[in-house]
């Protein structure tokens, strides 16, 4: 008489159960009518219950119901993805003592909660106190000095991908820094490119996922690339022509909430459906490029989907010339990270999704929206 | 004067109790050794109702500290949800939580819940098929008739043939029914326990069956020998009945929930395995009445006692039940069920001492043996 009750009823069981038995006439019976799927609640159709879940504007038509509920706390958490995307951190020009000029930046290392989606608190490991990191961005052929203290309770680094001897490579026995002390990371800023920083100590999934990471680009100097020096130039920050572009920095995340080393939440720029609440304004005369990152720990792979448009990609952004052309697709493996060209110039105005193309991502928080506006004011 | 004191010597450990609670709460001994850990938090699933609105959970939680959900996923997917009441859930307390998600007929589908801490817990609908409505009241009664009430009077009707049998046929109708009621106390229990694992673990549930069932049997014993002395005819077959329908309270639950989480595809065989399986109860209840002359209402109460419980547990089942109050209906049965065990062994020792007879007598031997081995028999028509 024990009943199949708190204990996995598997459907081939149920339906092998009930082919060999016939008849169910009495579960028709009990259930007659009374099936009642509800019939599109997934498309327009809001049911009331999200009535007080979130604010109602064009972008939260498209998730049906498909998103989280609630508002991050930007303030508290003392940084906005939004911010994020357009913040550089140049450093500042000094003289470096033996005469040369050098290009210098601070980075600390602390430990505080972020909420990475609302009201989910991660115990995070950070880079001046974001994640990611300081977007760090200097120019090929720079001297760049780096001053990292670290604050946190366990030892850090910061490993820099680019050109650099093995002293300054950010690993256990070369710039690895105990909690309270600090490092200093001398190098030529090299090669050109869309590259990243994080902490190479180990364990290294834990260092990695628990936030300390973050973008270093390095524009290319138009001086030595006389072939493109219009493309170069589009790179190189402050020029006018790079004025003429809407640039991002996009750096694709997940977080391991509950230390199982899968992730409960994905994100770009580490706030779960940050870019869908509030999608990203994008102005349609002037063209589009995105710094695009890869730091996911657990997944191999991470991707992004542009609706309704194609890129031009540059892998790693070490070249001058796209390394794929017209695509709408890009994956990039742990680390993995490149450039991407484009523009809504003939589009019409509305919302135009991105996100990876991995559905499980999609619907664990990285669905983003780009705001494609005719006039900006 | 005496009672002053009295009053004093109950108070003052009370008192002390509570400032030694404050004293330790305040200064907090322990905070070198908890450090920053994070609460201990736990939630589980009661309840779900899949209707045209989506997916309602009923979940409880339990933890050293309140306990907020932040976010809900379903089949791996944050989706938006209201919570009922709001906000933050102090230990044990119970919350909706109701999702727009568009489920899918007869398909399994995944939950876990975020909180705030970023710990997942998880729960799974095998089988989601729409929550009965109150238009199905009717034939889920109807189902409950079946199990409970037409099985049970079946029985009721080899009363003449065991007054036609003499004393012979009572002794062996009451071993009968002891074994019958034997294999009724294990298989209540076993229900009880396992409902009791799925409830909130703070609620002890394993450790409240067994303490209830023991002071349901111990009250029950003494009400029923209040007047002094052993019980029979009567007032023994009201107690079995009263035994019989708690446990078949408990199995209108299992079908009532069944139909709930969609492991009802099973149902005609089931409730056709039920029927027959309760057959023996009927049998069971009348024992104790054979040199008795009862007038045939009383066969009609006894019935409605032992199997009336039956609806009312596939209703409620079916609408609204939470593992940990099915558990302590199940210990109350478990209780009463050993109660009449007692009563009925009594009974029978009593007549084997009043003939000279010994009471491990063939036929009672053979009785127990017997009542055992059909409840077990018919109970393999009804294993999933």
């Amino acid at each position: 008489m024990r009943f199949p009750f708190g204990q996995p009823v598997t459907r081939r069981l149920l339906l092998g159960g009930s082919a060999l038995l016939g008849g169910v006439q009495v579960v028709r019976l009990a259930l007659g009518a009374a099936s009642a799927q509800p019939h599109g609640l997934g498309h327009g159709a809001v049911p009331a219950v999200s009535r007080q879940s979130v604010a109602p504007s064009a972008a939260h038509v498209a998730h049906g119901g498909m998103m989280t509920v609630g508002e991050v706390d930007a303030a508290r958490n003392g940084f906005d993805p939004h911010t994020i995307l357009t913040s550089w951190d140049t450093g500042e020009v000094i003289w470096d003592g033996k005469g040369h000029l050098c290009r210098e930046f601070v980075v600390e290392a602390s430990d505080k909660d972020v909420e990475i989606a609302p009201g989910i608190i991660f115990p995070a490991w950070t880079y001046n106190g974001r994640i990611p990191g300081p977007t760090i961005r200097a120019m090929e052929g720079e001297q760049v000095r780096i001053i990292f203290r670290n604050r946190g309770s366990h030892p850090h680094s910061m490993h820099f991908h680019g050109i650099h001897s093995a002293r300054m490579d950010g690993v256990p026995g070369a710039g690895d820094v105990l909690p309270g002390g600090e490092f200093v990371y001398e190098f030529e800023a090299k090669p050109f490119g869309c590259h990243l920083y994080h902490c190479h100590t180990v364990p290294l999934k834990r260092h990695i996922h628990k936030g300390l990471y973050g973008t270093f680009i390095v524009d290319p100097d138009p001086a030595r690339h006389p072939e493109h020096e219009a493309a170069a130039r589009s790179r190189l920050l402050g020029t006018p022509e790079n004025r003429g572009w809407q640039e991002f920095v996009m750096v694709m995340n997940g977080f391991d909430t509950n230390f199982d080393d899968e992730n409960e939440v994905y994100a770009v720029n580490t706030v779960a459906h940050a870019y869908s609440r509030r999608p990203i304004v994008i102005d349609r005369a002037r063209p589009v490029r995105v710094y695009l990152v890869n730091v996911t720990e657990f997944d191999p792979l991470n991707s992004l989907h542009l609706h309704g448009n194609f890129f031009d990609y540059y892998d790693s952004g070490t070249t001058l010339t796209p390394t794929l052309k017209t695509v709408d697709i890009i994956t990039q493996c742990q680390g993995q990270r490149g450039i991407l060209e484009f523009t809504f110039k003939d589009h019409e105005p509305g919302h135009y999704m991105f996100h990876a193309h991995q559905s499980e991502f999609v619907e664990l928080g990285w669905m983003s929206m780009f705001d494609v506006r005719g006039e900006i004011a | 004067m005496t009672t002053r004191r009295t009053i004093l010597a109950v108070v003052t450990p009370l008192l002390l109790i509570v400032a030694v609670a404050v004293a330790f709460l305040t200064v907090d001994p322990l905070r070198s050794l908890t450090g920053a850990a994070p609460p201990i938090e736990q939630v589980t699933v009661e309840r779900h109702v899949l209707d045209g609105d989506g997916i309602a959970l009923l979940v409880r939680v339990g933890g050293t500290a309140p306990v907020r959900i932040a976010q809900v996923q379903v089949d791996g997917a944050y989706w938006t949800f209201a919570q009922e009441p709001p906000g933050e859930l102090g230990n044990l307390s119970s919350a909706w939580l109701r999702i727009p998600y568009p489920w899918v007929l007869g398909e399994t589908h995944h939950f876990a819940f975020i909180t705030r801490t970023g710990l997942a817990f998880e729960h799974t609908i095998d089988v989601a098929v729409a929550t009965p409505d109150t238009n199905s009241l009717g034939v889920l009664g109807l189902v409950g008739l079946f199990v409970g009430i037409v099985p049970v009077a079946l029985g009721m009707l080899f009363y003449p043939a065991l007054r036609a049998g003499g004393t012979r046929s009572f002794g062996f109708a009451l071993a009968l029914t002891i074994g019958l009621l034997g294999f009724l106390l294990v298989d209540t229990l076993q229900e009880a326990l396992e409902l009791a694992a799925d409830a909130a673990p703070g609620l002890h549930g394993a450790a409240m069956v067994w303490l209830v069932a023991a002071l349901a049997f111990v009250l029950l014993l003494a009400v029923g020998r209040r007047k002094g002395g052993e019980i029979g005819g009567f007032a023994l077959a009201t107690s079995i009945a009263l035994g019989i329908g708690l446990h078949n309270l408990g199995e209108g639950l299992a079908i009532g929930s069944a139909f709930a989480t969609g492991a009802a595809a099973l149902g005609t065989f089931l409730v056709l395995g039920f029927t027959l399986h309760n057959v023996t109860e009927g049998i069971g209840i009348v024992a104790p009445l054979v040199q008795e002359r009862p007038r045939w209402p009383v066969f009609i109460g006894l019935a409605a006692l032992a199997g009336l419980p039956a609806v009312v547990g596939i209703w409620l089942g079916s609408y609204a039940f939470s593992p940990h109050w099915a558990a302590l209906a199940l210990a109350v049965g478990a209780g009463a069920i050993l109660q009449v065990i007692v009563e009925v062994g009594g009974l029978l020792m009593r007549r084997s001492a009043t003939q000279g007879t010994s009471w491990a007598s063939a036929p009672a031997v053979l009785g127990v043996v017997l009542g055992v081995a059909v409840m077990y028999g018919t109970a393999l028509l009804v294993q999933a």
